[in-house]
């Protein structure tokens, strides 16, 4: 018996779980996503062949437009919104000198605990008309403001934003805050004695520092905004008035498992999957250019 | 050090308004879980009156906690919400620190492809597979069953993402070859000597694991029918639809849904924070 040395089977027994359910529940849903995006079905058991006509249907359906158009819309807000404020929180925590520092930390990040679901629950009824936090709130302030104003009839995006803000800023700024913390401060205070401004300092000296995970964090961000669904089905109870609510991944949910056709949602997985592929891509190439 | 004095005079205020916006909706969501719905109408957060600091405390009520654990089953939502999020969090630690240790720790052919593989798996978007995993769980009868929910995510790729940086960063080669020269099993060096050492990233991953199936509502969603198998966030979800105008009861059962989580974060902040920022640094 040879000791020391171990059967060339031992890893292949550690990796049976993971090959076992990345096969069965990854690869060959993987395939089928794609022999499906060719069929139509009526529920899981009938299913009828297509050829393209998903694919060719997809960019004449106007619903398919409104919902991309709505998730790239809320995935801007992400970017230009949400990302500089989380970045402006870590850079007012990331002082050593500052007292009760992890007590804010911790309040910043607490929403992030909370489920998408929770979320949209807790502000579809702060946005309610007549008894939201919202409507109270401003009649209190200025009591020539109605109390009957339905905020989630009208201001639909800006609803979705702000719950996206409560819940991921404080998110986002974890990362940030790690990122800084890696920054030396000798750096950034020699750049000081030299006379840069704190603009210039924060520009030239910061953050080239952490663009690595910037660079990470907006890549989550877009992804994890693209692929959107449960905070507006919940806040709106679906895809709001005239849709525009509606996601790319509701309107997956809602063809698959509403209306049962699970080709044209698996034509739908695929398109927002590219784009997905694409976005990845592009970042990549990005930050690669970006070190050289 | 005067000027940073003055910086931090400017700094104190700012962060302390945006620490009030953020526990607004916290605060509120409270209160209204322990409102009537009249006070709900009434009053912003806690209604006024003549008991201690001017508020009506007497009329603080658990109604809405009576009503939702004793006719609406909410208990049974808790339980199985308890039941996924641990159950998934325990399997797919384990999958996933196995999968993490080999692909660390073991020479073999074909390692670089399982590797490649492993991240591969981590880029699938879920929304893909919605349909397609469906129509399979249909045909494998999974359907509406704990099974279905639990079973794809034993050996989660990202799990084994973390184990095996985790693994490599902190377990010397040396030790493990010092255990097989003293005839110790392959099963047994894994569990006494690799695992206690991973410990912090167990922790983490636990807690991430059990938070992300706490949180989950797509899958349950699509998966279960029948309402006595739905987690608290699909049972919250189907409140709504029903319960639409009992504003203190949804908030009641929504602070009953988030509680534990909040709860077990402030318990474990350290490995929660280290479980999230993990995945960020490239090893």
């Amino acid at each position: 018996m040879n000791k020391g040395r171990t059967p060339a089977m031992t890893p292949w027994i550690f990796l049976i779980p993971f090959l076992l359910t990345f096969a069965v529940f990854t690869l060959y849903p993987l395939t089928q996503s794609f022999v499906l995006s060719f069929q139509q079905t009526f529920g899981p058991r009938s299913t009828v062949p297509v050829g393209f006509e998903n694919f060719r249907y997809l960019f004449t359906d106007p619903l398919f437009w409104i919902a991309l158009k709505n998730t790239v819309i809320f995935t801007l807000c992400s970017l230009f919104v949400q990302l500089p404020l989380s970045l402006g929180l870590a850079l007012l925590l990331n002082r050593p000198e500052l007292k009760g520092r992890s007590l804010f930390r911790l309040i910043f990040f607490a929403p992030s605990l909370v489920g998408l679901v929770f979320v949209g629950m807790i502000f579809s009824l702060i946005f309610e008309k007549r008894t939201g936090l919202l409507n109270v709130a401003l009649h209190a302030i200025a009591p020539a403001f109605p109390l009957e104003f339905p905020w989630l009839q009208n201001y639909v995006m800006p609803a979705l934003v702000i719950a996206a803000l409560w819940l991921y800023v404080g998110f986002n700024m974890i990362y940030f805050l790690a990122a800084l913390q890696t920054v030396p401060d000798e750096l950034v205070d020699a750049a000081g004695i030299d006379g840069a401004g704190p603009w210039d300092r924060f520009v030239h000296v910061t953050l080239p520092h952490i663009l690595p995970v910037a660079g990470f964090v907006v890549l989550l961000s877009i992804l994890g905004s693209l692929q959107l669904f449960e905070l507006p089905f919940v806040l709106l109870g679906g895809s709001g008035p005239e849709n525009r609510g509606l996601t790319l991944v509701m309107y997956l949910y809602n063809t698959g498992f509403v209306t049962g056709d699970l080709g044209y949602a698996s034509a739908i997985g695929w398109v927002l999957a590219l784009i997905l592929a694409g976005v990845t891509i592009g970042q990549r190439a990005l930050s690669r250019k970006g070190e050289e | 050090m005067k000027k940073s004095n003055t910086a931090l005079l400017f700094l104190y205020p700012l962060l302390v308004f945006f620490s009030i916006l953020t526990l607004v909706p916290f605060a509120w969501m409270i209160c209204a879980a322990f409102k009537g719905n009249a006070d709900f109408f009434n009053s912003l957060f806690l209604p006024q009156g003549d008991g201690f600091l001017g508020i009506a405390w007497h009329r603080l009520t658990f109604a809405n906690f009576t009503k939702l654990f004793g006719e609406l089953g909410m208990l049974r939502a808790t339980m199985n919400s308890v039941f996924l999020a641990s159950t998934t969090a325990l399997l797919g630690t384990l999958g996933g620190a196995m999968g993490g240790y080999a692909l660390a720790k073991f020479e073999f052919r074909g390692r670089k492809w399982m590797t490649r593989l492993v991240l591969a798996a981590m880029i699938i978007p879920g929304p893909l597979l919605m349909a397609p995993g469906y129509q399979m769980m249909y045909h494998l009868g999974l359907l509406d069953t704990y099974a279905g929910m639990l079973l794809p995510t034993i050996a989660p790729a990202f799990g084994i993402f973390l184990f095996r940086q985790s693994i490599l960063n902190s377990v010397p080669m040396e030790l493990i070859e010092a255990a097989r020269i003293d005839g110790a099993g392959e099963v047994r060096i894994f569990a006494t000597m690799v695992l206690p050492i991973i410990r912090p990233m167990i922790g983490a991953f636990l807690m991430i694991t059990f938070l992300g199936t706490w949180n989950n509502f797509i899958g349950p969603q699509i998966l279960f029918q029948s309402p006595e198998k739905f987690p608290l966030s699909v049972a919250i979800n189907s409140l709504k639809g029903v319960y639409g105008q009992d504003y203190g009861m949804l908030m009641a059962g929504t602070l009953v849904s988030i509680a534990p989580i909040l709860v077990l974060f402030l318990l474990l902040q350290k490995e929660f924070i280290a479980g999230l920022t993990a995945g960020s640094v490239k090893g």
